[in-house]
């Protein structure tokens, strides 16, 4: 009797490892071990034909700390998700509550929403480009009908890192009206009369009833959202290449830059720890203290 | 309780959908205090004429006043009213506590006044202990009681309750039916309840509407629904089973009727040789106290004859049938009632 029992449970377990192993081995090739493998090389010193590369601690890390664009990196990424994740959310929002309603042309607010979402980055930057080109530029173009002077958008560093934030927020609202779009419509229709038999004005119903209910979308959202500000520098590319000064540089750009531009691996391997470091920290945030506040349906 | 001045008015209300039936003249007046029914098979309309009284939906023609006030066009929460959904519509982010004084904290009701009657409201439904639950934390029977507790806090003269029981298994439903009657007599509300369960409407009621295709097929008493159905429809809706309807012709003796009803506590077995019909056995249905026997005949539908305890029959087996005159109902071949030939209607025998 043991014997069988233990049997099956020693069969549960293989079982269960069988079912674990394609994503473990998935992740552990393309996730685990490079992670480790950055860990272990912003550890060495950069190698050249006369200085083979050696052991040196934590010394690639206080070389950023010390280095002056790294901060600016740093501060201009902390704009850039300052604002892009709250506005895009916002929007999102916003728009999905107005598509929710009972519009006429519902289908195609939805579809024109939705339209810059299936623009690769990359055409969408290059058509943005256009938008903000000196002089020729839509955006100068009606700047021009009120006579407004011509502005660099683009080329000032006052600007640059504005006008790469708006393109940002242009490309992810409508994805992230998607989902609330989805969220909305899990919302059942008696509530909101069950509201109104109470007498709850529309903004009621919409603060006590709505967003509560969208809080597990908005979380998702919100994560997606700040994944996006490290992750998503394919427009900078075209735009602006981190310039000028260094003033619309982002962290995955200079770190791009280090290792290819540079052939700086050990400096960018080191940055590439402290994002997943400030990434992980938020992800652990995000299961242990907000998961606990949201409601799930 | 004057007929005068009902409580609930509603004046040949019609709403319509695309053109289509919706509901149509429908007429009501409904005394305060009074429990009503609306009765119907699904897709009659009875939902409708409920949403139309609670103002989520509007009628295209005819008035609707409450306690003397035309609402017609007037706002849900304009309507004095409250109203507990066949889903209950609890907010599933709110505990039981918050669902309940919802609609207080929208009035802006002071939290000492909202405490107190938060706790009456579930003193009367019995979730005292249960306050901080959340409704995906209770069972379907609690969640139920949640909703009539947030229907009577705000103390609301009249209640909608739209199929409120219908998640509900046999045995819970019997025994919230009772505490809802109970409810609706302690507080004096009125209370109009939409159900497709006619034992609901019959146990709950001291008024019942049953309607069919958007229209009232008859309003009144229960018992003048299942003793006096003015119409075929209603005949062989009310009662279980239902009345039994046969050809006129196939009945020597009953004058110009076309159908004839017949319920199946006043049908006895003859003696072969005596009896007024001669039917086949079609089935057996065995209810514990008693057994229907099914049978069928080429000039009725629905006969059906009650007899005590667990009988057997085979189908396919001759059977016999009596009954006495006086409970004969008769229809004419439009299928209303006609005046009663002879004798007086049963119940007001007893």
């Amino acid at each position: 009797m043991a014997d069988h029992v233990s049997n099956e449970r020693r069969r549960q377990a293989i079982y269960g490892w069988i079912l674990l192993s394609p994503a473990a081995i998935l992740l552990a090739t393309f996730a685990f071990y490079p992670s480790l493998a950055t860990l272990w090389s912003s550890l060495f010193s950069r190698g050249t034909r006369r200085r083979p590369s050696e052991f040196v601690g934590g010394e690639n890390y206080s070389d950023l700390f010390a280095d002056p664009v790294f901060w600016k990196v740093v501060t201009n990424n902390l704009i850039y998700a300052g604002a892009t994740i709250p506005i895009s959310i916002a929007i999102a929002l916003g728009m999905a509550l107005w598509a929710n309603s009972k519009l006429p042309a519902r289908g195609f607010i939805r579809t024109a929403y939705f339209t810059p979402t299936v623009l690769p980055m990359i055409a969408a930057a290059n058509l943005w480009l256009f938008f903000y080109t000196p002089g020729l530029g839509v955006l100068d173009q009606i700047g021009g009908l009120f006579g407004l002077p011509s502005v660099n958008w683009l080329g000032q560093p006052e600007t640059a890192l504005w006008a790469v934030i708006i393109v940002t927020i242009w490309k992810e609202a409508g994805f992230f009206m998607i989902f609330y779009l989805a969220a909305l419509q899990t919302i059942p229709e008696d509530l909101k009369e069950a509201a109104d038999i109470e007498g709850a004005s529309r903004w009621t119903y919409t603060r006590r009833i709505v967003l509560p209910l969208l809080m597990p979308t908005t979380l998702f959202i919100a994560v997606n959202a700040l994944i996006n500000s490290v992750k998503l520098i394919d427009h900078l590319f075209i735009l602006t290449k981190g310039g000028p000064n260094d003033a619309s540089k982002l962290i995955l750009y200079y770190i791009w830059e280090m290792a290819f531009a540079f052939f700086d691996a050990p400096h960018a391997a080191a940055m590439t720890i402290l994002v997943l470091v400030v990434l992980g920290v938020v992800a652990a945030v995000k299961f242990t203290i907000l998961d606990k506040r949201t409601h799930y349906q | 309780m004057s007929a005068t001045n009902p409580f609930v008015h509603v004046d040949n209300v019609a709403k319509r959908w695309n053109g289509q039936l919706g509901v149509e003249n429908i007429s009501l007046s409904i005394p305060r205090g009074s429990f009503v029914a609306l009765l119907g098979p699904s897709g009659c309309g009875k939902s409708t004429t409920l949403r139309l009284l609670s103002g989520l939906e509007l009628p295209d023609e005819g008035t609707i006043a409450i306690d003397g006030r035309d609402v017609t066009n007037a706002a849900p929460s304009d309507r004095n009213l409250s109203m507990v959904f066949q889903s209950y519509a609890l907010f599933p982010h709110l505990n039981v506590a918050e669902n309940v004084v919802f609609g207080l904290k929208v009035r802006r009701v002071a939290a000492a006044e909202r405490r107190e009657k938060l706790h009456r409201a579930l003193e009367i439904t019995g979730l005292l202990g249960y306050e901080d639950r959340k409704p995906g934390e209770l069972s379907g029977g609690q969640r139920q009681r949640v909703a009539l507790a947030r229907a009577i806090v705000a103390n609301q003269p009249l209640c909608l309750m739209d199929e409120p029981l219908s998640n509900l298994d046999a045995k819970l439903r019997a025994s919230v039916r009772k505490d809802i009657k109970k409810l609706q007599t302690d507080l004096g509300i009125t209370v109009v309840y939409v159900t497709h369960d006619q034992t609901e409407a019959m146990s709950m009621a001291d008024m019942v509407v049953l309607m069919k295709d958007g229209h009232i097929q008859q309003a009144g008493p229960p018992e003048e629904l299942y003793y006096r159905p003015a119409n075929t429809f209603v005949a062989e809706f009310v009662g279980a089973p239902p009345m039994a309807l046969i050809d006129g012709a196939a009945l020597p003796g009953v004058g110009g009727a076309a159908r004839v009803g017949l319920r199946a506590e006043n049908v006895t077995v003859a003696e072969p040789g005596q009896g007024r019909l001669s039917c086949t056995v079609a089935d057996c249905e065995f209810l514990g106290s008693e057994t229907f026997i099914g049978l069928s005949h080429p000039a009725a539908s629905g006969l059906t004859v009650s007899l005590p305890g667990l009988r057997h029959i085979p189908a396919g087996e001759k059977m016999e049938i009596a009954f006495s005159d006086k409970d004969l109902h008769f229809f004419d071949a439009a299928g209303q009632r006609l005046a009663d030939p002879a004798g007086q209607p049963a119940f007001t025998d007893g």
